[in-house]
């Protein structure tokens, strides 16, 4: 399986997730606020934003500042900063990461929204559940669910085209 | 390079304390800058604090009174989420018993994590700097009329966020550049980010040492100091430092220093004015400009905090331990 996920069509995927998503903002009560992560969640976000025509702005979450191994490794070097203008207090929010591997990076994010506001919900869409959780966190929506080892490393590239590149071996951070 | 300028840095280049910003490299400053930048949103939310420094402590250590500087420096650790303690000493040069480093000795044996220190004598934050343990960082809040980098961090912060390339830019600084420990910060900041046109602009009593050696140019006429400048830097008139009454005419010194609508018109269109405050209304600054539509010094006030919760986080995360 891992030697055909790097030749997953991002394009086809992201079409798939649009149309699973698209019922749950028809059905919203109040417009729903699409979220994405940086930096791969928020070209999935922005691709799937544009698919669904969302009226709200999309908003984008640095989570850095919430990390759980600052006391190990200090402040990440940092990438842009958090923009989230849309008021997300009773609206639906919809999470975005490009992979889901330990939860630690949704669970930081989870955090960080909600100093932001109460939600009524939150919705975790991610392009790759690639296995390995640590913590009791899963996605509602999957673009394409892969089992690897935990020795090897999948890692989104874009913004466009948008590709994934598999290696194997240690990475740093 | 002075010792607090290699005290500051470990052996991987990154930020161990900030003493001065002589000697911080370019890439390092950009990168305090754009950690600063993440910071900016965090003070707009419903909820202003980050979680990072959890379970820290933060001492404001102020061997030299201060309401403004410490205030910001109380709200970025709050914001960081930190333990945050306020100890307004007398520096034992004044004082018996014990002296100023056994406080900190003290203090560091208590288990704080970051200090933040204000000291009337120069040099002295490098001095507790090279004595305390790998488990302590030290932010230089202010030492005599040495530095105060945080200070020229959110000055190059806040022109950052209004001029696109330091690399063209005209910038003033006026006033007691003498006893200015921001005026020495900025001219290091803005030299290293490539300001090529730095002018200082003071009368004779109040003109620094050989601004050239920095890299600034000294100005004892107001008008040609402002002349087509980009950013306009508003220094206090520091009585207390002023032991020798060096400006016994404050009026005189109004008409020919101070920054009014008149010599406003002198700066390039979209000048900026800059102040570290608090200012002295009416003697180097009006009323009118420190609030006009040109001033961003409430701006500064804000930037302050994103910049400090950056310069923070970043020590507090490279100390070994």
């Amino acid at each position: 399986m891992s030697k055909t996920i790097d030749a997953l069509d991002i394009e086809a995927t992201l079409d798939a997730m649009a149309a699973q998503l698209k019922p749950l903002v028809e059905s919203a009560a109040q417009a729903p606020v699409m979220v994405g992560i940086h930096t791969g969640g928020l070209w999935i976000a922005e691709a799937l934003h544009a698919r669904l025509q969302l009226s709200s702005r999309l908003g984008s979450l640095n989570i850095h500042f919430y990390r759980d191994d600052f006391t190990r490794i200090g402040l990440h070097p940092q990438v842009k900063p958090s923009d989230l203008e849309e008021n997300i207090d009773d609206r639906p929010v919809i999470l975005v990461d490009d992979i889901l591997h330990t939860g630690r990076t949704v669970r930081a994010a989870l955090n960080e929204l909600f100093d932001y506001g109460r939600p009524t919900s939150v919705t975790l869409v991610v392009l790759i559940d690639r296995g390995g959780h640590e913590l009791p966190i899963a996605a509602d929506v999957i673009g394409q669910q892969v089992t690897l080892p935990r020795s090897q490393h999948i890692k989104l590239h874009g913004p466009a085209p948008l590709f994934l590149k598999l290696t194997t071996g240690s990475t740093s951070r | 390079m002075s010792s607090a300028a290699s005290l500051q840095i470990d052996s991987e280049g990154r930020l161990r304390h900030l003493l001065t910003t002589e000697g911080l490299g370019k890439d390092l400053i950009l990168s305090i800058l754009e950690t600063a930048e993440s910071f900016l949103p965090v003070g707009k939310r419903q909820i202003k604090s980050a979680p990072l420094l959890r379970g820290h402590t933060v001492v404001n250590l102020f061997f030299e009174p201060s309401t403004r500087t410490r205030t910001t420096f109380e709200l970025a650790a709050k914001r960081l989420s930190a333990d945050v303690l306020n100890l307004q000493m007398e520096s034992s040069s004044k004082s018996k018993g014990e002296t100023d480093l056994d406080t900190l000795l003290t203090l560091q044996a208590m288990g704080v994590d970051v200090f933040v220190i204000r000291h009337p004598d120069k040099g002295a934050t490098a001095g507790f700097a090279a004595e305390v343990g790998n488990e302590v960082a030290i932010l230089n809040a202010g030492d005599g009329a040495n530095a105060h980098p945080t200070q020229a961090l959110l000055d190059a912060f806040t022109i950052q966020r209004h001029k696109a390339d330091f690399g063209n830019l005209s910038i003033a600084i006026v006033g007691d550049v003498l006893h200015s420990r921001v005026a020495h910060s900025n001219i290091h900041a803005l030299k290293t980010l490539g300001v090529p046109d730095i002018r200082i602009v003071a009368p004779e009593a109040l003109m620094m040492e050989a601004p050239e050696q920095l890299g600034a140019t000294p100005y004892y006429d107001l008008a040609s100091g402002l002349k087509d400048v980009d950013v306009v830097m508003g220094l206090r008139l520091q009585h207390e430092r002023m032991h020798e009454k060096k400006i016994n005419d404050l009026p005189a010194y109004h008409r020919d220093f101070g920054l009014t609508r008149d010599n406003m018109r002198l700066l390039k269109p979209d000048a900026i004015v800059m102040h570290p405050g608090p200012i002295n209304r009416g003697v180097e600054i009006d009323s009118e400009v420190a609030y006009g539509e040109r001033s961003v010094i409430l701006e500064q006030v804000r930037n302050g905090i994103a910049v400090r919760m950056a310069v923070m986080a970043m020590i507090a995360g490279n100390r070994q331990y």
